[in-house]
């Protein structure tokens, strides 16, 4: 096996709450607590999990666009979270993201051609205005946008159009990796399609490799080589997308799949409905983080941390229950 | 034939004729903003030339007719002094019109730089830079300037000074209050990712989409930057007789005529009036000109 483009090891932010100025150690969300995977080149590797588990801030983590309180992120040689700024802004090159709100993530004062072509100026891969120009109008034209489009501001776009001028800014650098935070989320159903075939067919021509942060387990099922599901800043399962699908183990998989809904009326099904809410990260449960809503806990669980252990070939778990010492 | 002899009419203006039809269309597009911008550059034109423009000496007073109202000689009749008005008007536009627009530029851009700089790094340098501004915000504005007047002591450069310490801390709220708000926005990340520096992120995200607001105090403190150099004139920290400013104008003996001999007053504030219209008339259009969703609407 070739080595990992991408490494995670124990990555955590935790971020400080306001107040308590005098003594006392100051409480803070843990949003990420311990994360660690590896990040083939050319694959895609599905990032799910309900709301607030920590899995947009893991994207954000490994560009350093916020700073980890501990843990390396590995690009292949270069160890992202040690380098100074300047060889930070050189990662940029082959370290990119796509927004998931294509409203908010596009520069309303510039134009196209400025947006996708600020990555060109700043890393000199062109020289003037025109060749600027030129190479802005190649990256439309991959897209599936146009030369016309080249004047125009973020405003004058659709939903889908705009998550199109995203995508065509993070491939103006040649990136190797691109982290896509929710990039459909924010879309139609009908536009969502079109973007995650875009997004297919740029990993197939450039060779990208992609960490798809999603919530839509669908959409994640279709793209992804290999899923991994947060749950409270922690990763409880990581495995290849149709051993995951198929044979969930981690009860937490369990649930979160069997609430995807199924298109069609007649079918009925079991489904494991998880009972309260997602414990406050501030406090996040002592032992295995899910006891507190777990249907096949044990005593033990309260107390036991439970690290990832691998079950099958690439099929990670971390559950005392289903994947005991 | 017609066509044939009008084409050669046009093709050697060149690029001189398009810069001319697109600040035609642009007159067309905010009739509003155009008419400001020619009132300004009347002012400015008039001001410049006020020796060939002014009818007498702004100085020297004739005895002869003291507080006389206008007439066919002295159009905007005379002062306490009897000095011709309309010199006075023409020559104290040099001076008002360079205290407004000096302290108000002056005060914003320094306020904003400040605002923007202390609010985009964050942590201990925004805390002390925002404590400053508090101490600054504390003083009403014109006792801010009267007491920089007293301690820089009375001069133009002086006076510009004086006018613009108490407007750059409103600047650089209003550019802190835009500033947080942008720094949270996904585009000023993605800047960020993009591999920017914290320079050109200022230069080219946060400043065009901070301009609008900063544009709108900067010409609203014009006036109120004109007005108050009339009370420093009035105090004794400004302007000194016999030079004139319509602040000055404004002030001293001729408060006591206003009701007697009001043209003396008048005058002068209407010229105020005007030049606080006419900037925010064209601070309005330059703000809807730079906005992309507002262009060619």
């Amino acid at each position: 096996m070739t080595s990992p483009l991408l490494r995670v090891r124990d990555l955590k932010k935790h971020f400080p709450l306001p107040g308590r100025l005098l003594g006392g150690e100051r409480a803070a969300v843990r949003a990420v607590d311990g994360v660690s995977f590896d990040i083939e080149p050319g694959e895609t590797l599905g990032l799910v999990g309900e709301s607030g588990c920590g899995k947009s801030t893991t994207g954000r983590l490994i560009l350093r666009l916020i700073e980890p309180t501990a843990g390396e992120v590995w690009f292949g040689e270069r160890n992202v979270t040690a380098l100074d700024k300047t060889a930070l802004t050189a990662l940029r090159k082959d370290l990119q993201i796509i927004f998931q709100d294509p409203y908010a993530s596009l520069d309303p004062r510039m134009t196209v051609a400025s947006i996708i072509g600020e990555a060109l100026t700043v890393h000199r891969l062109v020289r003037g205005r025109r060749d600027r120009d030129a190479r802005v109008v190649e990256l439309l034209e991959t897209v599936g946008l146009s030369a016309e489009h080249l004047r125009r501001y973020p405003h004058e776009f659709s939903g889908g159009q705009r998550q199109r001028i995203g995508i065509a800014r993070a491939l103006a650098v040649n990136p190797k990796l691109v982290v896509c935070d929710e990039p459909v989320s924010a879309l139609d159903v009908s536009v969502q399609a079109q973007v995650v075939n875009l997004l297919e067919d740029l990993q197939s021509r450039f060779g990208l490799t992609y960490l798809f942060v999603a919530h839509d387990l669908s959409v994640v099922e279709h793209i992804s080589t290999r899923v991994a599901v947060m749950y409270l800043g922690r990763i409880v399962e990581i495995a290849p997308t149709r051993a995951l699908y198929t044979n969930p183990v981690h009860p937490y998989t369990e649930a979160l799949l069997s609430a995807v809904p199924v298109p069609d009326p007649t079918q009925r099904r079991e489904r494991t409905v998880l009972e309260g809410d997602v414990p406050s990260p501030v406090h996040p449960p002592s032992g295995c983080r899910f006891h507190t809503r777990c249907p096949v806990r044990l005593p033990a669980c309260a107390h036991d941390e439970q690290a990832l252990r691998e079950i099958a070939p690439g099929h990670w778990v971390a559950c005392a229950v289903r994947a005991g010492a | 034939m017609s066509d044939a002899g009008a084409a050669p009419a046009v093709v050697p203006a060149g690029a001189r004729g398009a810069r001319w039809r697109t600040l035609a269309r642009i007159a067309r597009e905010q009739p509003l903003g155009a008419f400001g911008a020619l009132v300004l550059l009347v002012m400015v034109v008039v001001a410049i030339g006020a020796p060939v423009f002014a009818p007498f000496d702004p100085t020297q007073g004739d005895a002869a007719s003291l507080n006389s109202a206008p007439n066919a000689r002295n159009w905007l009749g005379t002062d306490a002094f009897g000095r011709d008005n309309l010199s006075r008007l023409i020559y104290g536009a040099r001076i008002s019109l360079m205290v407004g627009l000096g302290a108000s530029l002056l005060g914003v851009v320094v306020g904003a730089a400040l605002g923007i700089v202390s609010t985009y790094r964050g942590g201990w340098v925004d805390t002390i830079t925002q404590r400053v501004m508090d101490a600054l915000l504390a003083f009403p504005m014109l006792l801010l300037a009267l007491a920089m007047a007293a301690v820089l002591g009375p001069s133009l450069p002086n006076v510009i000074v004086a006018l613009a310490v108490p407007i750059a801390p409103r600047a650089a709220r209003i550019a802190r209050s835009s500033v947080l708000v942008l720094k949270a926005t996904t585009f000023i990340e993605a800047a960020r990712a993009t591999g920017c520096s914290d320079l050109r992120i200022i230069v080219r995200h946060i400043l065009p989409n901070t301009f609008a607001p900063l544009l709108v105090i900067a010409t609203a403190y014009l006036g109120l930057a004109i007005v108050q150099e009339a009370a420093l004139d009035y105090l004794g920290a400004g302007i000194q007789e016999p030079d004139s400013s319509w602040g000055l104008m404004m002030s001293g003996s001729a408060t006591a005529l206003a009701l007697t001999a009001p043209w003396i007053v008048i005058f002068p504030g209407l010229a105020i009036c005007l030049t606080v219209l006419a900037s925010n008339l064209l601070g309005d259009a330059i703000r809807d000109l730079l906005d992309p969703k507002l262009r060619g609407k």
